[in-house]
């Protein structure tokens, strides 16, 4: 299960964070501020997968944004992964070229594409095609 | 009146982009800076909330939710404007956005929300079903959850895909909050198990997945339904999670061991995604390593994950290889090549993965190779993981009474060798096993001896804070086994230099306590075992006298740079030596050396125990104005013994060696009794030794030990950077043994407190760690680690190694093991098993009851008064649920009949036992297997824990 979901700049901003699981704000400050520091010094060739607590960490890095979920400790690491680059896609395909100010402006709308994608920290949908079109019809309908 | 300012409002409205824009103008540094602006922005909110045009307050909401999640704004002002906009179709979605951004179960406006969730639940408009069901994913509480689970059953079988899936997922988060609600929609939730969508199947499975945590006993039953979704299933992500499912569902059962052996090879065969392939190596490896073909074709594609350039197949690679370890080990020693290449990956994930594949070979016919060849790594790497090495090297020697060593010799020079190591951060395990090994293994105190001089005399260790742990046990050892010293006046003098003020003072206590215990003993040699020691004493004098002044020379050059006056006590010792060697003239260079100690004579015994005794009076003199009181008190009982011996022997048959007549008088008694006191022998301790002690009246003791809290409260946790694959070494056992060993050396020393056990008092338990801060020490390091071997010969090296090794299981032993040591009772470390939580097992019951309820015999269930009970409580479900059929309600009234209830299961039992085996009809009747499993294991579990299940309802 999907124990979070961080979406952070070089800098160590968040720009999304969606939590599957309760916690204080101030351990969601803290374990933004722990992921990013993880995260952020890792070279292009080490693994993807950093330890975190009794979880782990299942990060990619899109040019200076680094997508991070907080998975169990015996989820599969690689089909995870793949779904990061499915989200990727998916948000690539809805700005038309995403850039990390697309992600600022309209936060809300990741959110929303998140919720159609990830719900109770159990993937969804695995079709982008199938995400891309309910997404469409959100937006006819605002 | 309100008309104008709301148009005003909405008309001059900064909108979310003018906020954004606006944040990123404004920085911590300029005029108004970031947080004025922020606290402007959030008046700005605050009064736009309350405006009545609902556009206005959903960009107000819409910025203060950017505020609240970017910048960590607190927004729980607002907490009721978002129950207000959630009945407005317009901005329903950016309020349950809100809702599930700012609520949590505490929230309590949360319970306003349920009309409204419940309405849009039910809309006709998909959207809105849609974010009502993402927002409750996210809130639910138990009230929401028990009000709303009608609502869901019925999306359960939406007729829109999307929304079902959505409604399945909800569960998980509806039965953990409300596990009752299994009860009502467990069995919509199985049939959906059959659904052609893949994404419904998928999300179901997701839902045991996530449910078969806890207890995955309880969904045995359902087995032959996941059995099909592997067996037809070609959906990657669906077919991972079913694995997982059977990865918790196989250990239970044997038999379904052999049953999905078969298809998960077939997928592993079949498959390109490397994740499936991951995830059927993981469940062949971790439940089915008893199928040797299964394990062989798993092995060939970890072969392939090892060779891979990814790292992240090859890591993976590595850590199903350690899965497999215990039960397979050949198929790390096949893997031996790329385990040993991974040792000096760029990762250091792989590294310690690798490490750890290392240290599961270890046995004790390899462990001396891999732990040389382990050792020059660790002088290779950088500090974090080259304590990672020598941590495991530590522990994996020591576990189990140092099980796999059999050369304890070797052992003590290794941790010789580890101390001398740059990085090494590991000084209170050292520590630890210097002391423990000295007191369980008789044998090799002589060792244990040679190794703590060697590093008692050398000066550059006391200039490293990390060591000096290590070097107060060799400091210990010196003192407790003095009689195994070749020469104790230099182990004096070792004690005694004067860059031991380097030391903290507890360890210098030891240290002083030490020469004490030294002092002694020569003393004792001196006055009772005349003939025989002193030609010991002497003879291994005019031999160490060589071999310490080479050291010496080693060392030269080192003092020299370092010219803070340490030198000086070189000099002081040489011209000691040159005393006690009867060489009265000093001959003129160190160099040169005329061992004229074989003409031994009493004269220069004298001499020599003068010199001692001038040694200590001179060296602490100045410390019996100490002002710390452990050195302090430990100084003067020393001085003390040394002005009584001078003035009572010494003193007056002065001149002479002959000092016949001093062996009557009061000091030698005192020698005595002291050496008495001293060579008392100290064990290890049982563990359990505590427990044996009664409690004195009126101590109260306190159960748990909640009040370390508030102690350690600001001591802060280990980075999580620095985390460690590698299990610590039961360090706490360890320090208590060796604690309570020393509470039971006061009582034998007469209770006199030695140095060690005060120290160990502070240090053991409830002494701070030391500051692991990079020390810049002017001195150089002893051992300077500039090992030229490169990697590819130590790789070679360690692979003709494990070969040897592991191909010949046993080597001819040159020597026997030596005793250690042990005690029965000590091995008891028992782990208490974790208590699972009240509130999963009420999920699991549910589930248990459920299925019990789909399979059981109607003869066998007493229902008669139940449908009128649970119409009465669930109202609207109910109608539901008898829709969709009786077994649910007869279920779930059930399980409120306790005693029924254990009579149905003393049933089942019974049943179970004359029942015949039906599982290898099972292709044929899958029902009929699913019957016998669920009375086999079901109800058998039931009946031995025999949940309570509180009844929400009533």
């Amino acid at each position: 299960m999907i124990r979070f979901i961080l979406l952070q700049n070089r800098q160590g901003k968040t720009r999304l964070a969606k939590y599957y699981i309760p916690l204080e704000d101030s351990e969601k400050h803290r374990v933004e501020y722990e992921v990013h520091r993880l995260v952020v010094n890792r070279d292009p060739k080490f693994t993807n997968f950093v330890e975190f607590r009794s979880h782990k960490v299942i990060y990619r890095r899109y040019a200076g944004l680094f997508f991070s979920l907080c998975v169990d400790i015996t989820d599969n690491e690689l089909a995870y992964l793949e779904s990061i680059h499915l989200f990727v896609e998916i948000l690539d395909h809805f700005f038309s070229n995403v850039c990390e100010l697309d992600l600022v402006f309209n936060f809300h709308k990741v959110y929303l594409i998140l919720d159609e994608f990830i719900l109770a920290g159990e993937l969804q949908e695995t079709s982008k095609k199938a995400i891309i079109e309910r997404m469409g019809e959100l937006e006819k309908q605002d | 009146m309100s008309g104008t300012p709301s148009l005003m409002e909405s008309l001059f409205q900064r909108t979310l982009d003018d906020l954004i824009k606006g944040l990123r103008l404004h920085t911590p540094t300029t005029t108004p800076s970031l947080s004025a602006f922020i606290s402007k922005s959030l008046t700005e909110i605050r009064r736009e909330l309350t405006s009545t045009t609902a556009s206005t307050k959903s960009t107000a909401l819409l910025k203060l939710l950017y505020l609240h999640s970017l910048h960590s704004i607190s927004a729980s002002f607002a907490t009721f404007h978002v129950i207000e906009l959630s009945s407005s179709p317009a901005s329903k979605p950016l309020a349950y956005l809100a809702a599930s951004l700012l609520f949590d179960s505490t929230t309590d406006v949360l319970l306003l929300l349920t009309n409204q969730l419940r309405k849009d639940l039910n809309s006709t408009i998909t959207r809105e079903v849609s974010l009502a069901l993402n927002a409750l994913s996210v809130i639910a509480n138990q009230d929401l959850a028990r009000d709303l689970t009608g609502d869901l059953f019925v999306l359960l079988n939406s007729s829109k895909v999307f929304l079902r899936k959505k409604a399945i997922l909800c569960l998980i988060r509806v039965f953990d909050k409300y596990p009752d609600s299994v009860r009502v929609c467990f069995k919509r939730l199985v049939e959906n198990l059959e659904s052609r969508d893949e994404g419904v199947v998928s999300a179901v499975v997701g839902v045991f997945c996530e449910m078969a945590k806890v207890d995955p006993r309880a969904y045995l039953p359902l087995a032959p339904e996941f059995f099909r979704v592997l067996v037809e299933s070609r959906n990657n992500w669906i077919l991972i999670k079913v694995l997982k499912i059977f990865a918790r569902l196989v250990p239970l059962e044997g038999r379904l061991g052999k049953k999905v052996v078969e298809p998960i090879c077939e997928h592993l065969r079949r498959t390109g995604a490397k994740s499936l392939v991951f995830e059927c190596v993981r469940t062949i490896f971790g439940c089915l390593s008893e199928y040797d073909v299964a394990v062989n074709v798993a092995m060939e594609k970890v072969r392939e994950f090892l060779m891979d350039d990814d790292p992240n197949l090859r890591y993976l690679g590595l850590q199903a290889l350690s899965t497999v370890a215990p039960k397979h080990l050949w198929a790390i020693q096949e893997n031996k090549e790329f385990v040993i290449r991974a040792l000096s990956d760029a990762d250091v994930n792989i590294r310690f993965e690798a490490l750890t594949l290392l240290m599961a070979m270890v046995c004790e016919d390899n462990v001396v190779e891999i732990c040389r060849v382990l050792v020059t790594y660790a002088l290779k790497s950088d500090p974090e993981f080259c304590n990672e090495i020598l941590g495991s090297i530590l522990s994996v020697c020591s576990k189990n009474y140092y099980e796999v060593v059999v050369d304890f010799d070797w052992y003590i020079s290794l941790l010789g060798d580890m101390s001398r190591i740059v990085h090494c951060q590991k000084g209170e395990e050292i520590e630890d096993q210097l002391i423990d090994i000295g007191m369980r293994v008789r044998d090799v105190r002589s060792t244990l001896v040679r190794v703590s001089r060697q590093l008692l005399i050398d000066p550059a260790l006391l200039g490293n804070p990390f060591v000096h742990r290590i070097l107060c046990a060799a400091a210990w050892v010196s003192g407790e086994y003095v009689e195994f010293s070749k020469n104790p006046i230099e182990l004096i003098e070792a004690l005694l230099q004067p860059r031991t003020s380097l030391l903290p003072p507890l360890i210098r206590a030891v240290y002083i306590q030490s020469a004490f215990k030294v002092l002694a003993f020569c003393l004792h040699c001196f006055l009772f075992r005349k003939d025989v020691t002193f030609s010991f004493l002497l003879g291994s004098l005019s031999e160490e006298i060589t071999t310490g002044s080479s050291d010496r020379l080693r060392n030269a050059p080192s003092g020299d740079s370092d010219g803070d006056g340490s030198y000086y006590p070189r000099s002081t010792l040489e011209e000691t030596e040159y005393d006690i060697a009867g060489n009265g003239e000093a001959a003129g260079s160190s160099h040169v050396h005329t061992p004229l100690a074989s003409s031994k004579s009493t004269k220069s015994t004298g001499d020599s125990i003068r010199h001692i005794l001038n040694i200590v009076e001179t060296t602490l003199g100045p410390l019996s104005g100490s002002n710390d009181v452990e050195i302090l008190e430990r100084v003067r009982n020393i001085l003390g013994l040394v002005m009584m011996i001078k003035q009572e022997f010494l003193g007056t048959s002065s001149q002479e060696g002959d000092d016949n007549q001093g062996n009557n008088n009061n000091a030698s008694k005192i020698i005595n009794l002291m050496h008495e006191a001293f060579s008392e022998e100290l064990g290890p301790v049982s563990i359990s030794a505590q427990e044996k002690v009664p409690i004195p009246d009126g101590v109260v003791l306190k159960q748990d030990l909640e009040d370390l809290d508030l102690i350690y409260g600001d001591i802060k946790l280990p980075l999580s950077s620095s985390f460690s694959l590698v299990k610590r070494h039961s360090l706490e056992n360890d320090s208590i043994l060796t604690l309570e060993n020393y509470r039971k050396d006061e009582s034998e020393t007469e209770g006199k407190p030695t140095a060690l056990s005060e120290h160990r008092k502070r240090h053991g338990l409830y002494y701070l760690p030391l500051e692991r801060k990079e020390t810049s020490d002017d001195y150089p390091p002893a051992n300077d680690p500039t090992v030229q071997d490169n990697i590819n010969a130590d790789t070679e090296n360690l692979a003709k190694l494990t070969e040897q090794s592991l191909v010949f299981k046993k080597k001819a032993n040159t020597k026997p093991r030596p005793v250690v040591v042990k005690l029965d009772d000590g091995d008891s470390r028992s782990i208490l098993p974790k208590k699972q939580e009240p509130k999963d097992d009420l999920v699991s019951d549910a589930v248990r009851d459920v299925l019990r309820g789909n399979e059981a015999e109607p003869s066998s269930s007493s229902t008669a008064k139940e449908p009128d009970r649970a119409s009465s409580k669930r109202g609207k479900e109910k109608a539901l649920v008898d829709g969709s059929g009786d077994p649910l309600r007869i279920e779930s009234s059930r399980s409120r009949d306790k005693s029924s209830r254990s009579k149905h299961h003393r049933q089942n039992k019974e049943k179970k036992d004359g029942s015949p085996e039906t599982g290898k009809a099972k292709s044929s009747s899958r029902h009929g297997t699913r019957r016998s499993k669920n009375r086999a294991e079901g109800s058998a579990n039931i009946a031995v824990q025999s949940p309570v299940i509180p009844d929400f309802l009533l």
